[in-house]
């Protein structure tokens, strides 16, 4: 079965140092000085405690997959996941290289990066 | 100041179309707001509070009321998507109580099913660099809340049918709905996978339509020839993804509900008829738990064996066929749910499935897409 193709990302002022850390594998997310919480997904001002002193870090691109839903009713199917990051926060995600009927909660993913049509790859997870 | 018998539900209109191909979104809204005035026995020119939401074409309410010709002195254009009907009822409330107008008018329309608007990513948003990846739609939005209920508390596939099971028991006696035939359980989980764990017959359908609603003050009111449903209470309440502290398991209806309940002074045992949000079967069981019609966790044991349907449950709900059967017009069902509810109070639903003495009803909506970024709004309104 083909794999569905990832658009191109979508890029501004504030996800850039996101997707300039896709361009080099990898998974930047941000976590705040004041509160000292790693949230995703990442913006200027933490959402816990809304101090402007956020810093991006590298991620260990380790966790496990929340919840699931593979969408069937399509020409490639593609499985929509929240993906539980071992830094804490989740993520919306796709699971790829995998067998969809196989995939489970709890099960141990880790990022993979994936071309997109055009611009930075894409993260995404694969079974551990 | 409390919204509590502060305003009155005087005219309530379901357009009985369910592919208008012949129709534009604006005539759709128009001709929905003639039923309702008509209704309420009230005309355009008595109209002074204008109430629309996301799908209203042009400018929102100053395209609208320039094409219905409405000179108003009160509008609002809040939007979270299918649920905001609800909340605009309170919202009317609260601009009456306020003196801001007195006869206010809602109308939704769309036409989904023979003009589909695909979703486009909305490039400035702030989740867009993020998540317009993954190709998020509705039915994976709220399959994964699916999974995640039944990982967490065993729900199950059967269960979940049932709510699409009821809805079609009272489908079957409402000429306009999309859908007629009565389901089984079997029929629901053999129907195909759209996204895993929700089959077709999980999902609401697609239609054409719209609605409107007339709120009034109580002096209005006291004018008009028609029964009276007045607003008790109302609460409403965005969830979100919480900074990644995600959790698929509940709703904002756990915190929406209990303002509303604390507002209109009742509780759960009292509401004789509920109209809940239906875009899926999970929608509806997780809303029925967050409102306290049951534990949580406990809504799939609470939902078997027709608990739902009129007559034979414990909790009659949409007795319209709902969004499941019924309509869910523009993609937006929360006006409908306040629709039934009306005829509910008025003891103007079918006789098949009107509910014996409904004093109190409640309807609630969720808006938006449940597994990212939802609207829940919960009304309680009583007979007078």
């Amino acid at each position: 079965m083909a794999e569905r193709q990832f658009p191109a990302a979508v890029i501004n002022p504030e996800s850039k140092p996101y997707w300039d850390g896709a361009a080099q594998g990898k998974l930047m997310i941000k976590s705040c000085t004041k509160c000292n919480k790693a949230f995703f997904y990442p913006r200027t001002i933490c959402p816990f405690c809304a101090s402007a002193e956020t810093v991006w870090k590298e991620a260990s691109g380790k966790g496990e997959i929340y919840s699931h839903s593979t969408m069937r009713r399509v020409p490639e199917p593609y499985a929509l996941a929240y993906v539980t990051l071992a830094e804490g926060p989740k993520m919306l995600t796709n699971i790829v290289d995998c067998d969809f009927d196989k995939l489970e909660i709890g099960q141990k993913v880790h990022v993979v990066f994936k071309p997109a049509k055009e611009g930075p790859p894409i993260p995404a997870f694969a079974p551990d | 100041m409390s919204i509590k018998g502060k305003a009155y539900i005087m005219g309530a209109y379901e357009h009985p179309t369910r592919k208008a191909p012949d129709k534009s979104v604006p005539q759709i809204h128009a001709e929905s707001a003639v039923g309702a005035l008509k209704d309420a026995g009230l005309t355009m020119k008595d109209v002074d509070g204008y109430f629309c939401a996301g799908d209203a074409p042009g400018l929102g309410p100053l395209s609208m009321v320039d094409y219905m010709g409405i000179k108003a002195r009160h509008v609002d254009s809040t939007d979270f998507g299918g649920s905001t009907y609800i909340a605009h009822v309170s919202h009317a409330a609260q601009a009456i109580a306020a003196g801001k107008c007195s006869v206010a008018l809602i109308t939704l329309a769309g036409k989904p099913l023979t003009s589909s608007v695909p979703r486009a990513v909305i490039p400035t948003a702030p989740d867009a660099s993020y998540e317009s990846p993954y190709g998020i739609v509705v039915a994976n939005s709220y399959g994964m809340c699916a999974a995640r209920h039944m990982y967490e508390y065993g729900t199950t596939s059967e269960q979940l049918a049932w709510v699409k099971v009821a809805a079609s028991h009272h489908a079957q006696y409402n000429e306009h709905a999309f859908l007629r035939d009565v389901v089984t359980v079997e029929d629901v989980v053999n129907s195909p996978m759209i996204s895993n764990p929700l089959h077709r017959l999980d999902c609401c359908v697609i239609t054409d339509g719209g609605g409107a609603l007339i709120v009034t003050s109580p002096e209005v009111a006291k004018s008009l020839n028609r029964p009276k449903v007045k607003v008790m209470g109302a609460g409403e309440s965005p969830k979100g993804q919480a900074g990644g502290d995600t959790d698929l398991t509940y709703s904002g209806a756990r915190w929406s509900g209990p303002i509303a309940f604390a507002e209109a002074g009742v509780k759960q045992s009292d509401i004789k008829y509920a109209s809940i949000y239906d875009s899926f079967t999970i929608t509806v069981l997780m809303q029925i738990e967050d409102l306290g019609f049951c534990e949580k966790g406990q809504g799939g044991k609470f939902v078997s064996d027709g608990n739902l349907i009129s007559g034979v449950g414990k909790l009659p709900f949409n007795t319209d066929g709902g969004g499941l059967c019924n309509n869910h017009p523009a993609n937006r069902g929360g006006i409908t749910k306040v629709i039934e509810a009306v005829r509910q109070l008025r003891g103007e639903a079918h006789p098949k499935v009107q509910v014996k003495n409904c004093d109190i009803a409640l309807a609630h909506g969720t808006g938006g897409s449940l597994g990212v970024r939802h609207g829940s709004a919960t009304l309680i309104m009583e007979r007078e």
